[in-house]
């Protein structure tokens, strides 16, 4: 994990498989309610793509692509977004998590109307918690005994190497 | 273990079991390694037998409880018969909540608090190795605590 591979075929394809990686990932999310999927799924495979990046060039390279300052505050905010939803419904009326009150209706094509925007909003919730902690723990476990913490400006020396 | 459960048309569990347990665990697992060494520290030789013992007991409870699981497809398996909430589920999941696939309202809407604390888990997760791990590389002799806090 600490220095990079030395093929550039090997580095080269795994820098350009991250955008699909990501694009499935973000597939994987939105399919969630047709078919298997959802977000844990989906937040894990967005995560993997930073772990190709960082084992095919360096930790220091994946770590600049997916920088601390940016996936530390990510980690509560996909919490926050599944709770926020819950506070809306009990806001609007109902139970917490009750996404059908967010429809303001009585009727029942509404109620399933905005409870699948609900399982919606909360699968969102779930993918960013999820992709920015497998990230996180990847990168904090992984991180070279040389590099110390607060380490996102660190990485420009560490990754010439 | 993704294939098995593909077989018990759980792709769902499969989807994750092949994501997380096969791909992000097995990192996870060999950073671990990487991080603490791969030969055990000091100690000495311990004898293997009382953990032998534990590791027998525990696997033979759980043999003798899986003599009870119901088979695979069993029609008179708890969770297939009527009047129970997996039947309101199945029955009722399309016009509840428009979702073909029944797995997500039922993590997502029928059990929403479960899924709210798995998430609230992982995040814990995670800020538990963030701050043990990024602790630990800023105080190089030691937790800060050891000597300020008598």
């Amino acid at each position: 994990v600490r220095r990079s591979t030395e093929s550039p075929i090997v580095r080269y394809v795994a820098r350009r498989s991250v955008p699909f990686i990501q694009l499935y990932a973000l597939y994987v999310l939105g399919h969630g309610e047709d078919g298997p999927g959802g977000g844990f799924q989906g937040g894990v495979i967005f995560a993997s793509a930073f772990v190709l990046l960082a084992l095919a060039n360096g930790w220091a390279y994946g770590r600049r692509a997916a920088p601390a300052r940016v996936l530390d505050p990510l980690l509560p905010t996909g919490c926050m977004v599944y709770c926020g939803i819950g506070l809306l419904c009990w806001l609007a009326g109902g139970a917490f998590l009750e996404y059908a009150a967010l429809a303001f209706s009585d009727d029942p094509h509404a109620h399933a109307h905005w409870r699948h925007y609900g399982l919606i909003g909360i699968e969102i919730g779930v993918m960013i918690t999820v992709s920015s902690a497998m990230a996180t723990l990847f990168f904090e476990m992984a991180r070279p005994a040389q590099v110390q913490a607060h380490v996102d400006d660190v990485g420009e020396e560490v990754g010439r190497d | 273990m993704a294939l098995l459960w593909c077989r018990m048309n759980a792709l769902d569990v499969g989807f994750t079991e092949a994501a997380v347990g096969a791909g992000i665990s097995t990192v996870l697992m060999l950073a671990a390694v990487r991080r603490v060494g791969r030969h055990e520290s000091g100690g000495g030789r311990r004898s293997g037998v009382a953990p032998a013992l534990a590791v027998a007991l525990v696997a033979g409870a759980l043999l003798y409880g899986a003599r009870d699981m119901p088979r695979v497809g069993d029609p008179g398996a708890p969770a297939h018969r009527a009047g129970t909430v997996a039947q309101h589920y199945l029955a009722h999941s399309m016009e509840d909540s428009g979702s073909p696939n029944v797995v997500t309202p039922v993590l997502g809407d029928y059990r929403g608090y479960d899924t709210m604390g798995e998430t609230t888990v992982i995040f814990i997760a995670a800020l538990a190795v963030v701050l043990l791990l990024r602790q630990a590389g800023r105080w190089p002799r030691g937790p800060r605590w050891k000597g300020g806090a008598q």
